[in-house]
């Protein structure tokens, strides 16, 4: 047998690989072997493409590996997890660099005049993996505090944002279809608008709109690897970054959903820093001590604990899985309500909350946790805002309304951790804090759930 | 006709991709999203292909692509499998996992 054939059937063996990977990753009991398979697909891939005769030497290769596998070992290794929304956002900006760069090269100049299928192909390799390069270190500087979590806007951004992408366009149909002697500059001019029009695109996104973006970004990632497939006409390639581009997609929509919002929404408004407040509330926050707060606890019989990103930035979830433990050891049943968008990347707060060792059937979603909400006797409030916020519900003025919220209000009593007396991510006034049965716990997150707990371990 | 057969190959594996993970619990959606992030560095096989050959241009775009792709693949599937080696049922305790 040839080798390309031969080469051929293996990358079919490892899309195959690919495709039962993901399917396994959507299912709690298998996710774990399910990226084992999708990892040796990949090995596979990689094997394979040693093989291929267009490959006459071995040392830049190998010496890239080693520095990409070195590093990725290390920085995979050493990460927190509060430092997971950063880490897959880099990871992605690299994966959108390589397939930019994979595109690129093949039209390095000693190659020659170049078909129009090929220009063209190579142009959308360019646009999208740079804009999902720079995008994603973009929300990496915001994510990681570098750039400051806030949207930043400026007037006619909108229209500065659509003449970049129609520069891109003009500049690749340069390329493609104009004189030969000004193609360099014309490829040039693609790549550098490309990389610009990431940034400017996630500059006025908001720190709270985080998890559309990411996953977004996650979807381009696989594209730009399938119009790099599209360039070298490899079928891997293609199947692989599609099937990435559809997940991503899949991801972004259930976030959307998750806000009540249209992906354009998301990604023109500028949430949070053009929004009008919503109705003004009425009623007093009502703050409470950490010992009165022990009391009521202890005669809970079933509490329910609604993280957000407030947990996740005061590092607090092994302290909340400590409270839970004594809650549980004084007899109550106590469960974690997570909203899809809680924290800045889908499924954020399911992360830490596992890192901290709670048992997955304790997680519970949304739509689970609010019928039950009546009969709860303590809802504990952390570092969560809008997503608790009951004012999505009841006031249409509300910038809010239409939001698919867990219904901590209805909880005979509810705690909200905070801070401090400020917004949340998106400037709106929470009514659950007036609330009759609302009490406030002032304070750093982690500082406030130690000291319930210490309570329980002195009444001991 | 090269260009129809891999448009028909996209097109498929969209479909395809949609299908795959239509309902996701809420779990699952930063593996999900790792995991795939890894596969997308799928795009390593140019960059070998382009790194390997003998242009020295396309060699040295082709090397730094190598070492993003390498990055994207490694750390995405060792990240996911650290984030999926924390989730467990009660009672059972998992692995260590912390480095």
């Amino acid at each position: 047998m040839s080798s390309p054939i031969l080469i051929n059937l293996a990358y079919l063996v490892s899309a195959i690989l690919f495709i039962f990977g993901i399917k396994m990753l959507g299912r709690a009991e298998t996710a774990r072997r399910g990226n084992l398979i999708s990892g040796l697909g990949m090995l596979l891939a990689v094997l394979v493409t040693c093989l291929d005769q267009d490959i006459v030497r071995f040392e830049w290769i190998v010496a890239g590996m080693i520095i990409g596998a070195t590093g990725g070992v290390i920085t995979a290794r050493r990460v927190a997890m509060t430092g997971m929304p950063e880490l897959v956002a880099l990871f992605n900006g690299f994966g959108g660099l390589a397939s930019l760069l994979v595109g690129w090269a093949e039209v390095s100049p000693a190659k020659g005049a170049l078909p129009v299928f090929t220009g063209t192909t190579v142009s959308l390799a360019i646009m999208i993996g740079g804009v999902t390069f720079t995008g994603s270190i973009y929300a990496w500087g915001k994510l990681s505090g570098k750039l400051g979590g806030k949207a930043l806007t400026y007037p006619g951004q909108k229209a500065v944002n659509a003449i970049i992408a129609l520069a891109i366009l003009i500049s690749a149909g340069f390329f493609i279809a104009g004189p030969r002697e000004t193609a360099n500059l014309a490829l040039g001019a693609v790549i550098i608008l490309s990389l610009l029009l990431g940034a400017t695109a996630v500059m006025p996104i908001g720190g709270g709109d985080m998890p559309v973006v990411i996953s977004l970004l996650n979807s381009c990632s696989g594209l730009a690897a399938a119009t790099a497939g599209f360039v070298i006409a490899n079928n891997v390639l293609i199947v692989a970054g599609c099937l990435v581009g559809a997940s991503g997609l899949i991801l972004t929509i259930i976030m959307c959903k998750a806000m009540n919002r249209d992906l354009l929404n998301v990604l023109f408004a500028g949430f949070g820093s053009t929004s009008s407040a919503g109705a003004p509330s009425e009623g007093e926050l009502k703050p409470i001590t950490i010992e009165d707060a022990y009391y009521v606890l202890e005669a809970a019989r079933e509490v329910v604990v609604i993280p957000g990103y407030g947990m996740a930035v005061a590092q607090a979830q092994h302290a909340v899985r400590e409270l839970g433990d004594f809650l549980e050891a004084n007899g109550a049943e106590v469960r974690y309500a997570i909203h899809p968008v809680a924290g800045r990347m889908p499924g954020h707060m399911n992360v830490l909350l596992a890192e901290a060792d709670v048992p997955y059937e304790q997680l519970q979603e949304m739509d689970d946790v609010n019928p039950h909400m009546a009969a709860v006797d303590v809802a504990i409030v952390i570092g969560a805002n809008d997503v608790v916020n009951p004012a999505a519900t009841d006031d249409p003025s509300s910038p809010l309304y239409g939001m698919p919220i867990i219904e901590a209000h209805k909880a005979k009593t509810t705690f909200c951790l905070k801070r401090g007396k400020g917004t949340g991510f998106s400037g709106i006034e929470n009514q659950l804090f007036l609330m009759p049965n609302t009490r406030m716990l002032y304070g750093d997150a982690k500082g406030t759930v130690s000291g319930l707990a210490g309570q329980f371990k002195e009444s001991r | 006709m090269e260009l129809v057969w891999m448009l028909f190959i996209f097109v498929l594996a969209a479909f395809l991709g949609f299908e795959l993970i239509t309902k996701v619990p809420s779990q699952l959606h930063t593996p999900l999203m790792s995991g795939s992030n890894a596969i997308s560095g799928i795009t390593i096989v140019g960059a070998m292909l382009a790194a390997g050959g003998d242009h020295p241009m396309a060699g040295w775009l082709g090397f730094a692509a190598v070492v993003l792709a390498t990055l994207n693949v490694v750390g995405g599937y060792v990240v996911t499998d650290r984030m999926l080696a924390m989730f467990h049922k009660k009672g059972s305790k998992p692995p260590e996992t912390r480095p």
